[in-house]
């Protein structure tokens, strides 16, 4: 291309949306754009923050890049990448890396990396069996933590035991330990995980340069854990369905039904209803801890706050179950499927030296794979889902208040700004004057609802500043995909709306055309046909057991190593993923086209009439 | 001492001598149990009775071997005059009788068209080039034709290029023969190509098939950019659909041979074949792969049945014949190779 390299716009040239400065700068100080931020690269990480973000919901990304930071720059000290810094603009989360480019420096870094990353590959079982015990204890001091109340007199215990302490103290001792146990999910997040990565990274580079047409999909099947974790909440879908035909209450499972008409069916039928409500509880408990997001937002609700994903999906297992078609997961199958793989692509080198390496990378890397795969269960569904919930006990009880109107208000207030909240809550139990936040609190958040609502159609440009020669932040590559050609296609495609042609990762190879579904709440899970094509914005493993339904399935974002993938593939159905904008630019109704393989979604009918 | 014909069934790969490279390659697929369009070879003892008579009536390999490559003026003269004679010659009455028995036996009477291609001895690439690779004769239908068709095909070992090749290899002209396949014409609704190792990475993991409407001569010839697929040898994924605007297709005329054709709009952006015959074509390039230990190149059609046949298989050259050298070589400690990601920059 002769074409002058085009540059991003500089961050000091992006103005706050007009009427929404005071939401803006409202997000903490250091995540605002400073002028000196304008000599660097930053993008807009649309991954893990597609949406504006809400004030509170920025904790996510202010304990990640503690933490993610905190083990690259000093605990592995990865040679030459440091953290991420972040900053916010219009409800969007930007970020850049620290990359390391003094020969000296890195020199002195991969010494003090060889010491401990390898101490940490070395013993990476028992690490993560570690690892898991940790995990385990923090998600059991969360669940642990006493419910967020100020009773009107304090309970005659308090007496009676001399306890010494009363509730409006506990109120701010529950916020805190929360905080502090969100904070620390996060560092042990980031324990492995770029180690894990990086394993996974280098035997990925070997099959690159070995097998230059291999697709990025055949890798990870060949790496992939068949027994993770993240796969038991569908397979616990599975169990119910089975269960309901055994219990012979399996009519009661109907395409579209509500979670509350069943509810009252099963406690209408007796003892097999009770039985199956037993059942129940016990595969909600920890499985349906999985939320329907990635978890980065409050929004992202878990299976158990919200049934109808795992129940929307009953009808159809139950539907296999009666035609006597297995459902289970044929996971020895899948095993011996994997290994196969990797015995014929083995074979498929030329030369002895390089079968010897193969087998030390693969080797390497399914090491590694079980916590990549796994972590996510205990960090982004198990115990994020109970960090947001303990909020929003906290929204419910400053709304009680008349802090403001709705216990989701509460997400409108940055985390220090809920502090000092609660502390006026407190102290106004205790003196038992008035609080004084009912007088602040409504009108910001109304200013910041406004301004959620303003950023949400405001497009932001993907990157920010000049762009740099080359990507090589072994982080950014490995975490966000982004490399000088993704740059160079978001520079070239600057403004073309208009075209029916979305691409996307290819996640899942196939053809399929069918009308399109877009889903973009958990709410709308029930809707889903049998053989319509879903487009929803994130994809999740969560979402599985709806893959049973659907004839394809396309997202806005994800990368081709995402869990999505995997399970699109066992389904054996069209997958693209991370198109940016399906979910915009697709209507439900419309007949669209999927081709998996090319990572390419055609729509094919005209833009439908807004209704 | 062989025969003048020899059927596919009768010939394999050690046969090269007698029925040519492309002959032999299509005996052995049909032994392996690879679908193959009928048909026989005209032998290279065909040829050596026709040259021979030829040489019966003058001298044709010592004038060749006296000939001086870079002599352009005395070779055109000498590859004019040796052409015009094998035309004129008339075919011995054993060849011309074994031939037509033969074209009998294979087409019954009411004369199935065949495809006429030289199969030529040489192992040498580049001369085959020469010699006789373009000369394929589709949709020949009556004897007559037939025979002059052979003929041609004889004729090409004498074209300019291809003396001049020789002289300057100084090969020996004696065992400088060329042998004829006849086969039953595919009447092809897809045709194409197929490489069990990539043309342009030399990935050994992944098949690429090329494929256009109609009979394969219009992908070989490059006359029109065909639809593209690359699929996992392994895997079956599908990882590339490249498919292009097909303008043109050659079309079987009744009386004899092949016409270009305008494809309908609504067939030129329309892929030329649906996932199940690629998955099938995959499977046939790694079954003949694997037959002969070494990665593929291969022609092949897909008939009016929806049945894939194979034209014709040869070893990958390009790059086969490189010395592979390690990747990665494996280290002491296999730690140490997470440093190429987190201990350089790139």
């Amino acid at each position: 291309m002769a074409d002058a390299i085009k540059s991003f716009p500089l961050p000091s040239s992006v103005a706050v949306v007009p009427g929404t400065e005071g939401a803006q700068a409202a997000y903490p100080y250091y995540t605002q754009f400073v002028p000196e931020d304008d000599e660097r690269f930053w993008f807009y990480n649309s991954m893990h923050f597609p949406e504006p973000m809400h004030h509170f919901d920025m904790i996510t990304a202010e304990a990640a890049y503690c933490a993610l930071g905190a083990f690259n720059t000093r605990v592995h000290v990865l040679p030459t990448t440091k953290g991420i810094d972040h900053r916010i603009i219009n409800g969007r989360v930007y970020i850049g890396g620290v990359a390391v480019t003094d020969p000296a420096e890195i020199a002195e870094r991969q010494t003090l990396f060889q010491q401990r990353a390898f101490y940490y590959y070395e013993h990476w079982e028992r690490l993560y069996d570690q690892w898991k015990v940790k995990m385990k204890l923090l998600i059991g001091e969360a669940t642990d933590l006493p419910k967020v109340e100020l009773p009107e007199w304090e309970p005659i215990e308090t007496t009676h035991t001399g306890k010494g302490v009363a509730a409006n103290h506990a109120l701010v001792d529950i916020y805190r330990k929360q905080l502090e146990g969100y904070f620390r999910m996060w560092q042990h997040h980031f324990e492995f995980l770029l180690l894990g990565y990086g394993a996974y990274l280098t035997f990925f580079d070997f099959c690159k340069r070995a097998f230059p047409e291999i697709s990025d999909q055949t890798i990870s099947r060949m790496v992939a854990g068949m027994e993770a974790e993240i796969f038991r909440p569908d397979e616990e879908v599975r169990r119910l369905a089975r269960r309901a035909v055994e219990l012979g209450i399996d009519g009661l499972f109907q395409e579209g039904m509500t979670v509350e008409a069943v509810f009252a069916e099963l406690d209408a039928l007796g003892n097999s209803g009770a039985a199956w409500r037993d059942e129940l509880e016990t595969s909600r408990n920890p499985w349906f801890n999985v939320n329907v997001g990635d978890g980065f937002y409050h929004y992202h609700r878990s299976w158990n706050d919200d049934l109808s994903l795992p129940f929307s999906a009953l009808p159809g297992y139950i539907a296999k179950v009666r035609a006597g078609e297995p459902i289970d997961r044929p996971v020895a199958q899948l095993i011996r499927e994997r290994e196969q793989l990797v015995i014929d692509y083995r074979e498929l080198l030329d030369t002895e030296a390089d079968r010897a390496t193969y087998d030390q990378l693969i080797g390497l890397a399914h090491r590694v794979f079980p916590y990549v795969e796994g972590h996510k269960f205990y960090c982004e569904h198990w115990y994020t889902n109970l960090f947001f919930n303990k909020i929003r006990e906290f929204g419910a009880l400053l709304a009680g208040h008349g802090f403001f109107a709705e216990e989701a208000d509460v997400f409108h207030l940055t985390h220090y700004e809920l502090e000092s909240a609660i502390i006026d809550l407190s102290l106004a139990w205790s003196s038992g004057s008035p609080p004084i936040g009912p007088k602040r609190w409504p009108a910001i958040v109304a200013e910041r609802k406004a301004a959620i609502a303003a950023w949400a159609g405001n497009r932001v440009p993907p990157a920010l500043g000049a762009v740099p020669d080359v990507i090589d932040d072994p982080a950014i590559v490995m975490l966000w995909g982004i490399t000088r050609e993704n740059l160079d296609r978001w520079l070239a495609e600057d403004g073309d709306d208009d075209s029916r042609e979305l691409k996307g990762f290819a996640a899942s190879s196939g053809v399929v055309e069918g009308l399109a579904r877009v889903v973009t709440s958990a709410a709308d899970i029930g809707t889903l046909r049998q053989g319509e094509i879903l487009v929803c914005q994130v994809t999740n493993p969560s979402w599985a057991p709806i893959f049973q339904k659907i004839a394809a399935a396309v997202s806005d974002i994800g990368g081709s190593m995402s869990h999505m993938a995997i399970v699109a593939r066992e389904y054996g159905l069209p997958a693209v993923v991370g198109t940016g904008s399906a979910t915009q630019r697709i209507r439900t109704g419309q007949r669209i086209r999927v081709d998996g393989g090319r990572g390419v979604v055609t729509i094919l009918d005209e833009v439908l009439e807004d209704a | 001492m062989p025969e003048a014909i020899a059927w596919f069934a009768d010939v394999g790969i050690h046969d090269r001598p007698v029925v040519g490279g492309k002959g032999a390659s299509l005996g052995e697929l049909a032994g392996a149990g690879i679908a193959v369009p009928p048909g026989f070879v005209v032998t290279t003892q065909a040829f050596e009775l026709f040259l021979a008579a030829l040489e019966g009536r003058a001298p044709v390999r010592a004038r060749i071997e006296a000939c001086d490559a870079d002599d352009l003026d005395m070779v055109t003269a000498l590859s004019r005059e040796v052409r015009r004679r094998v035309v004129e010659e008339a075919l011995p009455p054993a060849v011309e009788t074994a031939l037509l028995a033969a074209h009998r036996a294979l087409c019954g009477e009411a004369g199935a068209p065949v495809a006429v291609r030289s199969s030529a001895t040489t192992e040498d690439a580049a001369d085959a080039s020469f010699a006789g690779l373009q000369d394929t004769f589709l949709w020949v239908i009556h004897a007559d034709d037939l025979v002059a068709r052979v003929r041609e095909c004889w004729g090409s070992l004498y074209s300019v290029e291809s003396i001049a090749y020789r002289r300057r290899q100084a090969f020996p002209e004696a065992g400088v023969a060329m042998a004829v396949v006849v086969q039953i014409m595919v009447d092809a609704a897809v045709a194409g190509v197929m490489f069990t190792r990539s043309p342009t990475t030399g990935d050994k993991s992944v098949i690429t098939i090329e494929g256009a409407w109609g009979l394969g001569s219009a992908v070989v010839s490059g006359e029109v950019t065909p639809d593209r697929w690359v699929i996992g040898k392994i895997t079956g994924e599908i990882s590339v659909r490249d498919i292009s605007d097909k303008h043109i297709e050659h079309c079987p005329v009744a009386s004899g041979g092949v016409e270009e054709c305008p494809v309908t709009e609504d067939r030129r952006r329309t892929p030329c074949l649906e996932d199940d015959l690629l998955q099938a074509l995959r499977e046939i390039g790694r079954k003949v792969e694997r037959h002969y230990g070494a990665a593929q190149d291969i022609e092949w059609a897909v008939n009016r049945g929806g049945a894939v046949m194979l034209l014709q298989s040869r070893p990958e050259t390009v790059w086969s014949t490189r010395a592979a050298a390690p990747i990665a070589e494996p280290l002491a400690n296999p730690l140490a190779h997470v440093m190429g990601v987190f201990g350089v920059r790139r």
